[in-house]
């Protein structure tokens, strides 16, 4: 890292610390991601040039497509750490509406609802029915499970799934995974896939060719972040080891509320931030529970993931954006979702 | 013999309260070696039950009450006990009519662990 480059990390870390919103152990992960992308600091979340590189009709080649990310809606959550989860999801969907490209569809990574209640994911549907994209891959969280094992969930986005809601597909020779690590949960422990699951996985990557782009997406991170608050899922390593001859992966998680991201090898991991509200980065607070920060600032700390996927390179750029940031009003978060 | 009369008096009476006590049942007294009230109460809070390990006569009911922010569940591992999921100040209650050692968690947030011992 230049100095200029650590100068400018240095002052924003400052001025985040005057904000109150720690991003101190998130900047040091960033420093060592080393994805080649030159990141910049803009409302204290980097962003990648890449971003304006790679957007715009006319640089895409056939085989190129990109999809956005969301995740952890939480609709029906009403507390002060946001009153109204449903426009901030409004301001999600107006901001990938806003988009140059119209991605080829949206992943929701989990935690759909607040209590897996008919009426949340009810008011879900009616605001994705605004998207530009139309077509929306769903894995389910914790929070989605509430009702009978999932059964509500199940009803509504299991289509085609297996067991708890786990399912492949393919789009432009990228081949998508959505395993569900939030059913069954062992008491003391992290997240779980299961031995079913497993199972199927192995079986559903077999035979594939190693210069596939394999892409798996699971509600609870697939490393472990952090133990004690369950950042983690207990057997990815199982996981893990059947996309290890792979030539590229790319794992896409939710849950904590915040952007973490690693690179092992040839697996780039990341969590996305949340629609709703954010989580303290970890231990830096008594719990991971809901996080407060003023109002004015909501909307820099909750973000979509824009994913965009290169043919030449066979690579995905994973880049994220707040919904707002610090040189912009905060986009049209208008009234509430009623009647609209 | 007006000394000998007090003295009578005073006796009969402590007799008589020390059979009142006796026939009414002392007071239940609370000491940190016994088992406490026959209703006891967990708060859930901070992702964390509060007492970790409660401790509870037979025939006692306890209550969980979610303090948070973020609701929770109360379930027990061998299958005995198991709450719906509590929002904020949402309760539940159950009643322990059998000696033992019942661990728990949360089905939300596995972490979460807990254990009421009966005895």
């Amino acid at each position: 890292m230049t100095d200029k480059n650590k100068d400018l990390i240095d002052q924003n870390l400052q001025d985040l610390n005057n904000d109150g919103v720690d991003r101190r152990g998130f900047l040091k992960c960033m420093a060592w991601a080393g994805t080649g992308l030159v990141w910049t600091m803009s409302g204290g979340i980097p962003t990648s040039r890449a971003f304006a590189k790679t957007n715009g009709k006319s640089a895409a080649k056939s085989g190129d497509f990109s999809f956005v990310q969301i995740s952890d809606s939480h609709i029906g959550f009403n507390k002060p750490a946001n009153p109204d989860v449903t426009a901030t999801l409004q301001t999600a969907i107006n901001k990938i509406n806003a988009m140059p490209h119209t991605p080829d569809f949206i992943i929701h990574t989990g935690d759909l609802s607040q209590l897996s209640k008919p009426s949340e994911f009810d008011t879900l549907d009616q605001v994705l029915k605004g998207a530009s994209a139309k077509q929306v891959y769903f894995v389910p969280g914790e929070h989605d499970m509430l009702s009978d094992n999932g059964e509500q969930y199940l009803q509504r986005y299991g289509k085609g799934t297996k067991g708890s809601g786990w399912y492949s597909f393919d789009q432009k020779g990228v081949h998508f995974v959505g395993l569900v690590n939030v059913a069954n949960l062992k008491a003391g422990g992290m997240g779980s896939l299961g031995h079913e699951q497993l199972e199927w996985l192995e079986s559903d990557l077999k035979g594939r060719s190693a210069s596939t782009p394999i892409v798996l997406f699971a509600h609870i991170p697939l490393w472990t972040i952090y133990p004690d608050w369950g950042w983690g899922t207990d057997d990815s390593e199982q996981a893990l080891a059947y996309v290890k001859r792979f030539g590229s992966v790319t794992v896409l998680n939710g849950h904590i509320h915040q952007i973490m991201q690693k690179i092992e090898g040839k697996v780039s991991f990341h969590t996305a931030m949340s629609t709703a509200f954010p989580q303290p980065a970890p231990g830096t607070a008594p719990s991971a529970g809901p996080m407060k920060v003023p109002a004015d600032q909501l909307q820099r700390v909750l973000g979509i993931t824009d994913v965009n996927y290169l043919v030449s390179g066979r690579s995905l750029a994973v880049v994220d954006s707040p919904l707002a940031d610090s040189t912009s009003a905060a986009s049209g978060s208008g009234g509430g979702a009623g009647g609209r | 013999m007006k000394r000998n009369s007090v003295w009578v008096a005073s006796f009969t009476a402590s007799v008589i309260i020390a059979i009142v006590l006796l026939v009414a049942g002392t007071p239940a007294v609370t000491a940190n070696d016994q088992p406490s009230a026959a209703n006891a109460a967990v708060n859930i809070d901070n992702f964390v039950f509060g007492p970790q390990t409660i401790t509870v006569p037979v025939g006692a009911t306890v209550t969980w009450t979610n303090k948070d922010d973020i609701p929770h569940t109360s379930v027990s591992t061998e299958g005995v006990f198991k709450s719906k999921v509590l929002d904020t100040d949402e309760k539940f209650s159950y009643t322990f009519t059998k000696a033992g050692t019942y661990p728990y968690y949360c089905t939300i947030h596995p972490k979460m662990t807990g254990k009421v011992v009966v005895q």
